[in-house]
């Protein structure tokens, strides 16, 4: 019954958005060039399925890939700004005044400085986009530990290292997942960014620029499905990861 | 060498705080023997935590020296046990993870069936068989405490320290932790300083109770409690206890600095 709720209302609520959609197209008369409704979507899939899992796939461990040196490279900043308020200081305004930079201008400056290397562009626009949430939450998270949780093990001779493995990093681990999260939203828009700059020429972005240089509305629409699909995917697998090393942090009723 | 297990002598110490140094012990002296239980009461404020964090080696005094077994403590060491008033157990843990954590540290080569079986015996001693595989969150405050006591005593330390343990508890609650301690030190003996607010629990867990003045503080009293080991909470309303009780207090009111003061 509970899975049965579980996997039905969402499935419910998806359909009467496609419903809504094609609703408003059909009402509207609007033809495929000005918006294409959900009908239009499965020829397009149909047409171009091998083209959608080579692409998809290419977008994926893209994705994938910079989201873990996001994880990487977030989870090291992060641990040296939770436990050094020098280096708390020193990066936190470079940090955000780097978050704050729009990543889409970025694409021209990267597109020049490695010129042709087309993998390496994306995976390094990915993570840039998604580390920042990383390494504020693991840093808020060390920070804030509760000098009492350091004591009981301080108090019993234990080294800095243990403590962060024994308890700080496990105490994390909650704020860490839901930074994740955004990250994973993140990661997406950064690979995209870079697959729909012309000469590139792979990964679904590169798939709905070409939908868009022949006229093809239906399969630019139908890109835009399969990567909201991916997000989703991606998205539950980090909740399924949370689940099993963060499930604790769930309280009973809760 | 000291005589005694627990040799706190002449401690002065301040904290830097942006406003200046703030002195908080001044010249305290504290002596508890070997198996004795150590009551330390104070006003608010006066600098009780920090009598513990010296202890247990956690920070290092301005001044003065503190001995645990004969030997300076300059440095946190495995044989001390430490309980604070939050149970603060790792919620991502069971009870029984969380009691046996402290083996982890002090006894890594420890079988873990050996560590299982300490934890297990402890925890039917305070109340908790049949909790062991539960999280923290899914016990009351007082069960919570009681797995804290157990994780302090699991090493089997030879101090133990508690910073109000009790304080967050009700009244019934507290009672019952009270006999829990008793019995829990009849088993296996310990030497322990207990740090509190209320004035009763002092006279029923304590061998002796140290009365610290306001900040900074000094040992304003110390009054041996001479009531029989196997102590019920109905010890607590004999004559000599209601004595001791009405002593303390006065002592208390002249820490706060008010002394004479008609309540
Ligand atoms: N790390 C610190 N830095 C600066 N001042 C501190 C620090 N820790 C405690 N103090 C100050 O030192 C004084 C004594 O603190 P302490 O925690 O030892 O008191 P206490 O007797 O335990 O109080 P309470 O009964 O409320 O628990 C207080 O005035 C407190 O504000
Ligand atoms: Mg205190």
């Amino acid at each position: 019954m509970d899975l049965v709720k579980k996997i039905a209302i969402p499935v419910a609520a998806i359909v009467a958005f496609l419903a809504f959609w094609e609703f408003i197209v059909w009402v509207n008369g609007w033809p495929n060039f000005k918006m294409a409704s959900p009908s239009d979507l499965p020829p397009a899939f149909a047409r171009y399925a091998g083209l959608f899992v080579e692409m998809g796939w290419q977008t994926l461990w893209r994705t994938v890939a910079g989201l873990c040196l996001a994880v990487l490279f977030g989870t090291l900043l992060g641990m040296a700004m939770g436990f050094s308020k020098i280096a708390r200081d020193a990066l936190y305004p470079l940090l955000v005044g780097f978050n704050a930079v729009p990543k889409a201008t970025l694409v021209p400056v990267i597109a020049l400085i490695f010129i042709g290397q087309h993998d390496f562009n994306t995976v390094l626009m990915a993570f840039l986009i998604s580390f920042f949430p990383i390494a504020v939450s693991v840093g808020i998270g060390l920070s804030t530990l509760e000098p009492e949780y350091r004591d009981i093990l301080r108090s019993l001779g234990a080294s800095k290292f243990t403590i962060f493995r024994k308890i700080a990093l496990p105490k994390t681990l909650p704020e860490f997942f839901g930074a994740l999260k955004v990250s994973v939203t993140l990661a997406f828009i950064g690979t995209n960014l870079v697959e729909i700059v012309p000469p590139h020429g792979r990964g679904l972005g590169a798939l709905f620029k070409s939908g868009e240089t022949n006229g093809d509305y239906p399969l630019m629409f139908a890109v835009l499905i399969a990567l909201a699909v991916l997000g989703i995917v991606l998205y539950y697998a980090v909740v399924a990861l949370e689940q099993i090393f963060a499930g604790w942090a769930e309280r009973p009723g809760g | 060498m000291s005589a005694f297990l627990i040799d706190i002598k002449d401690v002065t110490h301040a904290y830097r705080t942006k406003a200046g140094p703030l002195p908080v012990l001044d010249g305290l002296n504290v002596q508890v023997p070997e198996g004795e239980f150590c009551a330390v009461v104070g006003p608010s404020g006066c600098g009780k935590s920090t009598l513990t964090r010296l202890v247990a080696g956690l920070m290092k005094p301005d001044k003065g020296e503190v001995w645990l077994h004969g030997e300076r403590v300059t440095s946190p060491r495995k044989t001390v046990g430490m309980a604070f008033q939050n149970p603060v157990l790792l919620e991502w843990r069971t009870i029984l993870d969380n009691v046996i954590l402290p083996l982890e540290i002090v006894a890594p080569r420890m079988p873990q069936r050996d560590r299982v079986e300490r934890a297990m015996h402890l925890l039917e001693m305070v109340g908790l068989k049949g909790f062991e595989g539960k999280r923290p969150s899914e016990l009351s405050g007082g069960m919570r405490q009681r797995a804290s006591l157990c994780r302090s005593i699991v090493h089997k330390p030879d101090v133990l320290i508690m910073d109000e343990p009790f304080g967050a508890l009700d009244a019934f609650t507290r009672e019952d932790l009270w006999q829990t301690m008793r019995d829990l030190r009849a088993a296996e003996p310990f030497t322990c300083v207990l740090i509190t607010h209320d004035l009763r629990e002092s006279v029923f867990l304590g061998d002796q109770v140290i009365v610290l003045s306001g900040r900074p503080a000094r040992t304003q009293h110390v009054l041996r409690v001479d009531l029989p080991a196997d102590r019920t909470i109905e010890s607590l309303y004999t004559p000599e206890a209601t004595a001791m009780l009405h002593l303390l207090r006065d002592e208390i009111r002249r820490a706060q600095g008010r002394e004479g003061a008609v309540h």
